[in-house]
């Protein structure tokens, strides 16, 4: 996983990779809570560009950073999904808590 | 392929959420599906381990997760089963977003998911009587 900030948008930007189950959700998720806190960001883009694998663990993590952005009037967004994530994403209900977009920078011109 | 069988137990622990997908992805590879088959198996069977293992046994490592996958024609029959906990309310656990373990950040999406990736989930459960997850996907082509 690679972060970065988009200091004008307040925005973290988080490049997941390789496979998000239970096993790495925790990890993770502690990973991203620490940057969005020390950088004070307000958004988060996701980007699942770098991921081979994700099951409903994926949704837990999101969900998780969804109400931590919210806390501090920020929202977030995801990019780069394959079928199988936007399938789990539509299934769960995700879809309408966040947009999905094409491209990271699609993604941040609309933050 | 020839019809066969595969059994393996596996430890509680959470690194063999991705042995277990792993075992899976290698069963089926001899009947030459197709990649989102594949996937679709590998997120099935990803859901049923971290089930067994984090509400059948809450995480103790020292527990068995057993997985039983047989090749019936172009069925793919999976079995994933713990002597766990149980479940009390099996309707109830197969709704989405349900979640008994809140704290742990759960999306109450792991039934849900299984049964949108497989044809057939079904569910046999008591408490303090473990539960088996028997999954079904015909292969496509």
């Amino acid at each position: 996983m690679r972060m970065r900030v988009d200091e004008g948008r307040r925005c973290l930007i988080v490049a997941l990779s390789g496979e998000i189950d239970h096993h790495a959700q925790r990890e993770t998720g502690a990973e991203i809570d620490h940057a969005f806190g020390r950088k004070r960001c307000r958004n988060i883009v996701f980007d699942f560009a770098g991921v081979s694998f994700m099951d409903s663990s994926g949704v837990g993590l999101v969900i998780g950073r969804y109400r931590r952005a919210r806390e501090v009037g920020g929202s977030i967004a995801a990019v780069n999904l394959n079928p199988s994530m936007g399938r789990i994403f539509e299934i769960s209900g995700l879809k309408k808590l966040m947009p999905v977009y094409g491209d990271v920078d699609s993604a941040l011109s609309r933050m | 392929m020839p019809d066969n069988e595969v059994t393996v137990t596996m430890k509680a622990r959470s690194q063999n959420e991705a042995f277990a997908r792993i075992a899976a992805a290698a069963f089926v590879s001899a009947a030459d599906p197709v990649l989102s088959d594949v996937t679709d198996i590998k997120t099935a069977v990803s859901e049923a381990v971290t089930n067994a293992i984090i509400h059948g046994y809450a995480s103790d490592p020292a527990r068995d997760v057993r997985m039983t996958m047989r090749m019936d024609g172009g069925d793919i029959y999976i079995e994933v089963s713990d002597d766990g906990a149980g479940i009390e309310d099996v309707a109830l656990a197969r709704q989405p977003l349900y979640t008994s373990r809140p704290e742990l950040e759960r999306s109450g999406m792991g039934f849900t998911v299984m049964e949108a990736f497989m044809d057939s989930v079904e569910v046999e459960s008591s408490p303090g009587g473990g539960t088996r997850v028997i999954m079904r996907k015909r292969l496509s082509g």
